[in-house]
């Protein structure tokens, strides 16, 4: 609840912030301030020490799931804003309304995070959508911009509408918008529900982008400032896989082998689309858009599965996840060049950026010693205990081999080729902050269990 | 009324704004194909709602069955208005720079 109140309150704080100070510096600081209030108070809720109580009547619940999730998010929240507060002044003339939107979504986040009725899920997707149709077309002036918003804008609310079409059958076979009442799972399958959870499996495809409902996602990517770009395929990505799994969890988990063979077959051809297509992309960022949706692949396994290692490890794909994608697009933010010849010969002038690069990928490769491989490892280890389709797991194993290419190319551009990269002037915070994000991804990457954990306190 | 009828109109509204989406290249005509699919969902749950009462109301005279669904449609209009504010605002803003609402210019953008 902390975190859905209180980033409400932030957002407006935010907003209303840059209309009172005119200086530069005062909405970096006020963002990072509000980030910093929302991490605390959501840790503190965790250990219910406080929280604000509202009665909600049932309609949302807070699990230590939930709330885990919540201090990933923010976490990685706080390493975006300290390494990223610069760029938000390139984009536009009024950095402040971006902050805010970025609070609102957050908002979004916890109610997705939480909710246990479909009218929750309903708003919380939307609450997380509505502002980046706004952010991917902040800069105004640029037609790919422009392209990128108005793409996101139509397929975003085209799938709003399958959802809640979805969300009416469901409600015209149960009665009810709670999850626990709908009682799903008993006697045979109703034609009314099997269309509901079909149009929910779409929409929430659409979301995170999951083959064959993934085309948005390139152009959309490519197109936004960087700087959205980074938060797009990373907070949001996740956030939208937490609702997709909860749902699916709480409300279809014992009717699993009904849709099980839908949710694989959409699962192979994330992986194999996003990680083939990577494959061919001569710019970075082009790149990082399909690397997520083959990413998206492998987080599909939670859904696939369904049992405690989906679980703990959907909690440690996404900080992995973005941890390391946000520290890739921080890096590559700084750029001239956004092409892979781009990077040729980064080790020579910045050893420093190209090493915490070369960690942020391996990671995203699934390299041991970094979070990226225990990530990976307890998604496909909670499809073998699941026990079906294990042809799948072959598959993901295989694709994953593939991926190792294209992050690869990166790391051999920078240190293996001659060239000599044009960087921004970077600043010694900056390289600190990052530094940070490293370590924290080479802990993780060895005691994968600090993080898992703490689901069970 | 059988509430088939209802569930039938509600699926033909919803396909001809899905294929008006797929198919249409005009942003604004895309936009109200959206818009056609979200009535199709409010006039179905309001139906669903309708019929959930009447069942219920059978077995005890003061039932609030029902009433969610309609609530509901509420959420989902207040939700479209806010799309629609955002929506119209990216189309402008792209007139303004191409001076067409056409969607099939900005694909030749691609690389």
């Amino acid at each position: 609840m902390n975190l859905i109140i209180l980033s409400a309150v932030w957002g407006l704080i935010m907003m209303y912030g840059g209309v009172v100070s005119k200086r530069k510096s005062t909405p970096k600081i006020l963002a990072i301030v509000g980030i910093s209030i929302l991490l605390i108070t959501n840790l503190l809720e965790y250990y219910n020490l406080f929280a604000i109580h509202v009665d909600v009547k049932g309609m949302l619940k807070f699990t230590p799931f939930g709330l885990v999730f919540n201090s990933i998010v923010l976490l990685s929240m706080l390493f975006y804003f300290l390494l990223s507060t610069e760029d938000f002044d390139k984009v536009g003339a009024y950095p402040s309304e971006y902050y805010a939107l970025i609070f609102f979504v957050l908002c979004g986040i916890g109610l997705a995070s939480s909710f246990d009725t479909l009218l929750m899920l309903f708003l919380g997707i939307e609450i997380i959508s509505i502002p980046l149709y706004i952010l991917a077309g902040s800069d105004k002036k640029n037609l790919k911009s422009n392209e990128a918003s108005l793409k996101y804008f139509l397929m975003g609310s085209f799938s709003t509408g399958v959802m809640l079409m979805g969300i009416a059958f469901l409600y015209g076979a149960t009665g009810t918008f709670y999850i626990d009442a709908m009682n799903l799972g008993t006697g045979h399958l109703q034609p009314m529900v099997a269309i509901g959870i079909v149009l929910l499996m779409i929409a929430l495809a659409f979301k995170v982008s999951a083959a064959p409902f993934h085309f948005w996602t390139p152009d959309v990517y490519d197109g936004s400032p960087t700087v959205f770009t980074s938060f797009m395929a990373t907070i949001v990505k996740v956030g939208g896989f937490v609702a997709f799994l909860r749902l699916f969890d709480n409300a279809f988990g014992k009717m699993q082998s009904e849709w099980q063979t839908l949710i694989a077959i959409i699962t192979a051809a994330t992986l194999l689309i996003g990680n083939v297509t990577a494959v061919f992309q001569q710019s970075v960022k082009r790149m990082l858009a399909y690397s997520s949706i083959a990413q998206a692949g492998f987080m599909m396994f939670a859904i696939f599965a369904l049992n405690t290692f989906a679980r703990e490890g959907l909690i440690l794909y996404s900080a992995a996840y973005c941890i390391a994608t946000i520290g890739i697009f921080a890096i590559l933010a700084k750029m001239k060049d956004y092409t892979f010849e781009g990077f040729n010969g980064l080790a020579k002038s910045h050893p420093a950026l190209a090493f915490m690069n070369t960690v942020f990928l391996l990671s995203l490769a699934g390299i041991p010693l970094t979070a990226g491989f225990f990530s990976k490892y307890y998604m496909l280890i909670g499809a073998v205990k699941n026990g079906n389709q294990i042809w799948l797991v072959v598959f993901a194993v295989l694709m994953a081999a593939v991926s190792a290419y294209y992050y690869f190319r990166v790391i051999q551009a920078m240190y293996f080729r001659e060239g000599n990269a044009e960087v921004a002037p970077v600043s010694g915070r900056f390289q600190t902050i990052l530094a940070v994000a490293t370590i924290l991804v080479i802990i993780l990457g060895i005691f994968p269990s600090l993080l898992t954990d703490l689901l069970y306190y | 009324m059988s509430i088939n009828n209802y569930i039938f109109l509600a699926s033909a509204l919803f396909s001809i704004g899905v294929i008006g989406v797929l198919t249409r290249r005009n942003a604004i005509i895309i936009f109200m194909c959206v818009e056609l699919m979200l009535n199709a969902v409010n006039l179905l749950l309001v139906a669903f709602s309708k019929m959930h009462y009447l069942t219920a109301s059978v077995i005890d005279h003061t039932t609030k069955a029902g009433t969610d669904g309609q609530i509901f449609v509420f959420f989902i209009m207040v939700v479209a208005a806010a799309e629609v504010s955002v929506g119209l605002a990216i189309i402008v803003m792209m007139y303004r720079n191409i001076h067409s609402v056409d969607v099939n210019f900005l694909n030749r953008l691609k690389h």
